[in-house]
């Protein structure tokens, strides 16, 4: 009965701490749904993708090249391309997975996204041996998941109603909350040395389609991260 | 190809590299160097996030008093640098920018 409440416990606070994530999704799940209306999407369509696929990026890009009746596999490549940085949050995350058996660990992965990734690494950062980790894992993924799901269906059938979310900027709230979470993770040289390489790579690659800046951006910034280690060696880690 | 078989191809696109390194959690161990790599990718890939919302606005390097997100995001940092608080970080940053855009008079 303890443990119950303490698990319940975890997720209610693995969704309070993603509030502000969940705010910045809304605008996109709704512009989401309003760009498969005006492309020509079905309901069922359109609502079967945020349920299975869900991922936000990779649907826009989806709906995109369907409504320009692009070749299906030119489509799957691209999501494919879009969404493999997911690969690199998942093995960061397979030390805390590896005690769980794949019933549990099938669902987590189907919800790991960008914003769950932060929250709840931020956690890791916070309390590494946290027992209620995987609940607030679920919290996390499952108040985004319903998010996503309730802003694809109001976009969908209120999207032309609804002033222009896209323009308010919501998206700020993500930004302040990944900046809390990186600057409190930043201890060493190599941490500052890594965040300075991404945000350069970053501009300089802005231009590159289907977020592939963004994913060498986080290659070469992990590679300069590395490259201090190797060059200063044990003395940078324990500063 | 249907409609629906595009939905299932494109779940399996983005479902198994999320589920691939989870499914051999425990079954293989990673080289030592790939795991300190790893313990890099919140800060390599969050800041680029980051940055592709505030200093890049719509796809242009935009350094000034107009980009919100960009003024939001610094006076974050600096929240975050001193206080070490989430909360508060991000409560100061949504703060400034509702400030900065609906309140122009005041600056």
């Amino acid at each position: 009965m303890a443990s119950y409440r303490e698990n319940l416990k975890a997720f209610a606070s693995g969704a309070w701490d993603s509030l502000p994530v969940i705010v910045a999704a809304v605008p996109f799940g709704i512009l989401y749904g309003a760009l498969a209306v005006a492309g020509g999407l079905s309901e069922t369509l359109t609502m079967a993708m945020s349920l299975l696929v869900f991922a936000g990026s990779s649907q826009f890009i989806a709906v995109t090249l369907m409504t320009a009746a692009v070749a299906a596999p030119v489509i799957v490549f691209t999501v494919f391309i879009v969404n493999l940085r997911h690969m690199l949050y998942s093995a960061t995350l397979m030390t805390q997975m590896q005690n769980y058996p794949q019933w549990v660990r099938l669902p987590l992965a189907f919800w790991l996204t960008d914003e769950t990734f932060a929250v709840i690494n931020n956690k890791l950062n916070q309390s590494p041996s946290d027992r209620y980790f995987v609940w607030y894992y679920f919290g996390s993924a499952v108040a985004m998941y319903s998010n996503w799901q309730l802003c694809t269906w109001v976009g969908f059938n209120m999207g032309q109603g609804i002033p222009d979310l896209g323009s308010w900027g919501l998206e700020v709230a993500m930004v302040v909350a990944f900046v809390g979470i990186v600057v409190t993770s930043l201890h060493r040289p190599s941490h500052w040395l890594c965040a300075g390489v991404a945000v350069v790579c970053a501009v300089v690659t802005r231009d590159w389609p289907h977020q592939t800046g963004l994913l060498v951006s986080g290659i070469l910034a992990i590679l300069a991260g590395l490259l201090v280690d190797w060059t200063m060696g044990e003395e940078s880690e324990n500063v | 190809m249907s409609n629906g078989w595009l939905i299932v191809a494109m779940m399996a696109v983005t479902f198994i590299p999320r589920y691939l390194p989870f499914a051999l959690a425990g079954r293989i161990r990673l080289p030592a160097l790939l795991v300190k790599a790893l313990s890099y990718v919140p800060i390599a890939i969050l800041t680029a996030i980051v940055t592709l919302n505030s200093v890049v606005r719509e796809n242009q390097i935009q350094l000034d008093l107009d980009n919100h997100h960009l003024i939001a995001a610094v006076v974050a940092a600096l929240v975050a640098y001193f206080s070490r608080r989430m909360g508060l970080t991000v409560v100061v940053g949504l703060f400034v920018f509702a400030a900065l855009t609906w309140w122009p008079s005041v600056v």
